[in-house]
């Protein structure tokens, strides 16, 4: 792999001035979509993503309801003037291969055995990309489906880590994702433990596997916080005290 | 021993711990009670619950509802009651048990499009809720303004026993039906009673989880308040003031009978 530039710098620093363990700046704003049942924008680092949630509805075509559970529709898509050269708006390969991952690590999360016959519409649109936006989509699409009021076990939170001038470095971002190594986009659930996507693009030896799936991890957790405290402010203004106890 | 203890919970929260019971909307996960929904957690002597603060309607057995004809079959209604299952009202809840379908004459009843108020009778999430329209104040509703909101904010719109819902008849003369899955009828004789009553639900609606409702709403009616007007609290002020916070969660818990009579 021919390398142009140093991704990493002597100082430790990475090209947006961060350090190995440093995620970009997360925003999330609960409520965005108003028709929606539920909704939520997320800005992570440069990446800015809208998903909303409908439902539980009923299904169409009908055909597609399952008699025991409700059934989960993924919708992930960018906007053509999401990236620098126009994006085609027709779905992607790599679109729905992200519509379908995204899917799989929200359905673990959700008791969609509460809700059979019906479904539940997640649309995702990245209105402007920057590395790990699979990651942020599922970020937002689980703060999107608390707000429509879905039942779940426990928020999934989802980030990235990968392989850059050959270390292991926390929430890659689009420049490190092309000119890396490795990037391994992880989703997680911190209460229950478990991870519900995990992916590789790269080549990493066993002990870095263990050691970039360990740092995507504590990336979930950190980006699980913002999550809670998000929704907390969304519905419960800045009293998050009252969280403690009421009597 | 025997408080109620409350607090904020958002999916995946740890509500307690121990040998409590889960109610509403709270799963058991080993010895730890988690939260399952948006909503204000309850502790107490009969176990835990979440008061749900979002979310779309789910049909519950014996729960008021008003819905709109969509369709009909030789034997049934379909009513749309603004959830993910359309209900059906058998022909024989109308016309009693010797109903036929080559005599009666279903249109003659309830047309497609007519508005009415039934009672679910049976649901189980296997099959569609079955209505009925034999209770008093039950069928069709005849006229009115109609008004979709959150089926979760109608226990706040029907206030402590009743309270919000009376202010707002009184003070502009009007008659208001409440749906538990969220659809609102206002009828009056004066279009402007119909409209101020039209804009003090939507405010209910609006501002549903804040506390000092009942105030702002007497303000917006004009209905002169017996207690020292206060000021206007931001959002969740009640957090402030634990008092009032106690008294809207109360409004919210209230078991509500949703009059169809009044």
């Amino acid at each position: 792999m021919t390398q142009i530039r140093n991704l990493i710098d002597e100082n430790g620093k990475r090209i947006d001035g961060r350090g190995a363990d440093e995620l970009r700046t997360v925003k999330i704003t609960v409520g965005a979509v108003k028709n929606a049942d539920g909704s939520a924008f997320i800005e992570f680092g440069k990446n800015k993503i809208l998903a909303a949630v409908y439902g539980p509805r009923e299904v169409h075509p009908k055909h597609m309801a399952l008699p025991d559970r409700c059934v989960l529709r993924c919708r992930y898509h960018m906007v053509p003037f999401s990236t620098d050269t126009r994006k085609n708006p027709a779905p992607s390969r790599r679109e729905i291969e992200i519509s379908k991952v995204m899917r799989e690590s929200l359905e673990p999360a959700l008791m969609l055995q509460d809700y059979p016959r019906a479904a539940i519409d997640v649309f995702v649109e990245v209105l402007q990309s920057d590395g790990g936006s699979r990651c942020a989509g599922i970020t937002a699409a689980s703060v999107a489906l608390a707000d429509a009021g879905i039942s779940m076990h426990d928020l999934v939170a989802s980030c990235a880590a990968g392989k850059v001038d050959n270390r292991i470095v926390l929430d890659i971002n689009d420049e490190e994702d092309k000119e890396g190594q490795a990037d391994m986009p992880v989703a997680y659930m911190p209460r229950l433990e478990q991870v519900t996507l995990l992916q590789l693009d790269g080549r990493l030896a066993p002990e870095q596997f263990d050691e970039c799936l360990e740092k995507a991890i504590g990336g979930c957790k950190m980006v699980y916080e913002i999550q809670k405290q998000a929704l907390m402010q969304r519905y419960f203004g800045n009293e998050t005290e009252l969280r403690e106890e009421v009597q | 021993m025997h408080e109620v203890k409350r607090r904020y919970v958002v999916p995946g929260d740890k509500i307690a711990e121990g040998n409590f019971r889960p109610l509403m909307n709270v799963i058991k996960s080993g010895n730890a009670l988690i939260a399952t929904r948006i909503g204000i957690a309850e502790t107490g002597r009969d176990g835990v619950k979440v008061i749900p603060l979002s979310g779309v309607y789910i049909p519950r057995v014996n729960d008021l509802v008003i819905g709109k004809i969509i369709d009909h079959s030789s034997l049934s209604w379909e009513v749309d009651i603004n959830s993910c299952f359309s209900a059906h009202l058998p022909a024989q809840d109308v016309f009693g048990r010797d109903f036929s379908p080559a005599r009666d004459d279903m249109t003659k009843h309830f047309a497609i499009g007519d508005m009415i108020t039934a009672r679910i009778i049976a649901f189980d999430r296997t099959r569609d809720p079955m209505l009925t329209v034999q209770d008093r104040d039950l069928g069709k509703i005849p006229r009115g303004e109609l008004l979709r909101i959150s089926a979760t904010r109608v226990p706040r719109l029907i206030g402590k026993r009743g309270s919000m819902i009376q202010t707002i008849e009184q003070a502009t003369e009007t008659r208001v039906l409440i749906g538990q899955n969220g659809i609102v009828v206002v009828t009056g004789r004066s279009p402007e009673g119909v409209n101020l009553a039209v804009r003090a639900i939507v405010m209910v609606e609006e501002e549903a989880h804040t506390s000092n409702l009942t105030q702002r709403i007497k303000g917006l009616l004009n209905v002169p308040d017996t207690q020292p007007p206060q000021e206007r609290g931001p959002l969740i002020a009640g957090a402030t003031k634990p008092a009032e916070i106690e008294s809207t969660i109360d409004e919210v818990e209230e078991e509500l009978e949703v009059e169809g009579e009044k």
